[in-house]
């Protein structure tokens, strides 16, 4: 069988900085051998640094792929800072969000979300707010900014567009070898 | 190309131009009957189609606002989506998968065959497949369909190879790549499949039948056919005898038209078609055009679906090659000994990534879902498709409050599951994971009903005017130079998918039309 090569261009853990986290900004980033450090949260305008660390704390552990680097959910979540520059009502849903998950944190833990060290606790917290329309917010953007990122598609198995290819008629359409005779 | 008048009241104007209108207009061409088709969405031709699931979501999709309410989960997971179809010319024949089947005797007399089934608004319908076997055939022959006409099966994938292994382990005898309107070996002018997936984005290189690419250009090179892409109906008129005159609708630069017609047929799918009538109640038709019975907009049917996805030890790489040509007909049968009436098909289905994160589990989270998601390449999928019981409270009404940017009120789709929906789904989730476990699946997901494809029943063809809104050939019991041309005049929903019976049908109302007109009946 015609198996796909997951390893990514992007695999590296990347230094992240600047307005748009697009995988070329990434690719960039990668190139100039620049380790990882939090500094891709700093330069955000309207929400704190520490909200962003929150939301990428939260979108691991919501759909945790420990094959996946913090890149792929840094490019999830950092788009909400200029979403929330834009629009007042995603600005406060968010801060209130991040605000209550702490609070909640803190009555168990006394500490923060993003330093509840199991992700078992963390589950726990997320849990109580499910219903909340700041966690379905969160939720329902981060199944199209994770799984419709064309950068980890190949991580998952998936080739995406196969047209300008050929098609599969001559790359592996029917070329399963292990399934028993029948 | 033709070319109409506004006021030309001489044509016949065509609602849509998916598969029952853009055959319906392509046939009544041919016979040299001149056709306005006016569709809602634009044209977009094959080149452009994008092989990518949200892009050419937000480029195909009918994305307009509709409400829901019911039980069933759709509801829950998808509020403002009721169903998946096509506001683009070719309707969702440029998403459809191809499965061309066929129903059997007894799907079109299931009040006869099923008996009393309580909360089910049964009815036969007012004809047999024995006369619909040579509109049937005529349909197969246009489409291309696969194990027809001489036409060979399609090579099968490795999504199929592995529910074929499962299936003849489990004592399945009739699996096979399907009856589909996708060509094995060219023909029709267009060439064969060349296994490129992404069947329901639009088939890119034109193997895959629909109107877009084969009915609407032969109808227009006639000199027949107008095509009005960008033409959203908004009301159908008529005259004080009841007669219908011709349609409003707003084109494409947002301008209120009003085309004459002589016929009018509506065909904008089962949730449109009825929304239509219904928003153009007079003060003649205060319910609505053709609802004397006030059966329209009822008995709406969507299919018992769901689908069973499984994961193995070793790849599959489901996604790769056509997607649904693949079927276990076994289960399709009527055996009442199984805990339910009618019967249901098994067919091969992939989803990519985006897709299948977004519908495996709907609402799902954590890593019960991730480490699902993780056997991505190692997943096989089948959709199940079944007969559902239709139910007057499962229907299509004029939301009260949500208006479109025409003011008109949106549809609203309520549905309810009937107990027997239910237990012919449960069923099928347990044959599905049943046909996987054989070769060795180490997990199944039975996965929920996705927004609905099949849409159905909501302007059902009935021998007598008080049961149903149309006649045997479409046309309403009120007003018979009103037709109705899609999947909304079913009676039932038979297992199997419906575009072939829509096509087969569509070519015999031209038949009809035709010759109503000639003998100046219409």
């Amino acid at each position: 069988m015609r198996e796909i090569d997951r390893r990514s261009k992007y695999d590296r853990r990347v230094f992240l900085k600047g307005a748009a986290v697009t995988a070329p900004a990434v690719a960039i980033a990668t190139s100039t051998g620049l380790g990882i450090t939090d500094a891709w949260a700093e330069g955000a305008s309207t929400l704190t640094p520490a909200t962003l660390k929150t939301l990428l704390k939260m979108a691991r552990d919501i759909y945790p792929h420990d094959f996946l680097g913090d890149s792929y959910y840094i490019a999830a979540v950092k788009p909400y800072d200029e979403k929330a520059a834009k629009d007042p009502a995603v600005k406060s849903l968010i801060n209130d969000g991040v605000t209550r998950l702490d609070q909640a944190a803190n009555d168990r833990h006394k500490m923060p979300y993003v330093q509840v060290a199991w992700e078992n606790d963390r589950v726990a917290l997320l849990q109580q707010i499910e219903q909340s329309a700041f966690f379905q917010k969160i939720r329902g953007d981060l199944i199209v900014s994770i799984y419709n990122n064309k950068e980890v598609w190949p991580r998952f198995g998936y080739e995406g567009s196969s047209a300008e290819h050929g098609g599969y008629i001559k790359r592996g359409f029917a070329d399963i070898d292990w399934l028993p005779k029948v | 190309m033709a070319k109409f008048d506004l006021n030309d009241s001489g044509v016949v104007v065509i609602v849509g131009s998916g598969a029952g209108g853009g055959t319906l207009g392509n046939e009544l061409a041919q016979k040299g009957v001149k056709v306005v088709i006016l569709e809602a969405g634009p044209r977009i031709e094959n080149q452009d189609f994008i092989n990518d699931e949200w892009d050419s979501f937000t480029q195909l999709a009918w994305s307009d606002a509709r409400s829901t309410s019911g039980s069933w989960r759709v509801h829950q997971d998808f509020p403002g989506l009721p169903a998946w179809i096509v506001k683009a010319v070719g309707g969702s024949t440029t998403h459809w998968a191809g499965a061309s089947l066929r129903f059997d005797e007894h799907e079109f007399k299931i009040k006869s065959a099923y008996g009393n089934m309580p909360g089910a608004n049964l009815l036969d319908w007012p004809i047999t497949l024995a006369e619909m076997e040579p509109w049937y055939a005529k349909a197969e022959d246009k489409m291309g369909v696969t194990r027809t006409n001489g036409i060979p099966g399609l090579p099968g994938n490795n999504n199929f190879k592995v529910m074929e292994a499962g299936a003849r382990k489990l004592g399945y005898k009739e699996v096979h790549t399907g009856r589909m309107a996708i060509n094995s070996e060219p023909r029709d002018g267009r060439g064969s499949c060349q296994q490129i997936g992404f069947c329901f984005q639009g088939c890119k290189s034109g193997a895959k039948w629909s109107t877009l690419y084969t009915e609407i250009p032969k109808g227009e090179a006639t000199g027949n056919l107008e095509v009005r892409p960008g033409s959203m109906v908004i009301k159908v008129e008529h005259d004080q005898s009841g007669k219908v005159t011709g349609v409003v609708y707003a084109d494409a630069t947002g301008a209120m038209q009003r085309q004459k017609a002589r016929v009018v047929a509506v065909a904008g799918n089962s949730i449109e078609s009825p929304r239509l009538l219904l928003n153009s109640a007079s003060s003649m038709f205060p319910d609505g055009l053709a609802n004397s019975s006030g059966q329209v907009g009822r008995n709406y049917m969507r299919h018992m679906t769901g689908s069973v996805y499984a994961s193995f030890e070793k790849s599959v790489h489901m996604y790769r090659g056509t997607t649904m040509a693949g079927i276990i007909r076994d289960e399709a049968k009527n055996d009442p000994k199984r805990g339910f009436v009618g019967g249901y098909e098994m067919e091969t289905l992939s989803l990519g990534l985006p897709f299948m994160a977004a519908f495996l589990n709907p609402g799902a989270w954590g890593r019960s879902f991730t480490s699902a998601i993780e056997g991505y390449p190692r997943m096989a999928g089948m959709w199940l498709v079944g007969e559902d019981m239709p139910q007057e409270t499962n229907r299509i009404t004029l939301d009260p409050k949500i208006k479109d940017k025409f003011g008109m009120p949106v549809a609203s789709v309520h549905f309810d599951d009937h107990p027997n929906d239910v237990a012919m789904r449960d069923h099928a989730y347990k044959q599905g994971s049943a046909v996987y476990e054989a070769v060795g699946a180490t997990v199944t997901y039975p996965t929920p009903p996705y927004p609905s494809t099949h849409n159905m029943g909501t302007n059902r063809m009935s021998e007598k005017p008080r049961d149903g809104v149309v006649n045997k050939f479409g046309q309403t019991h009120d007003i018979k130079n009103l037709f109705v041309s899609d999947g909304s005049q079913f009676t039932s929903g038979a297992a199997c998918n419906p575009t072939l019976t829509i096509v087969s049908l569509a070519i015999r109302q031209a038949d009809h039309i035709a010759g109503a007109m000639q003998r100046k009946e219409i």
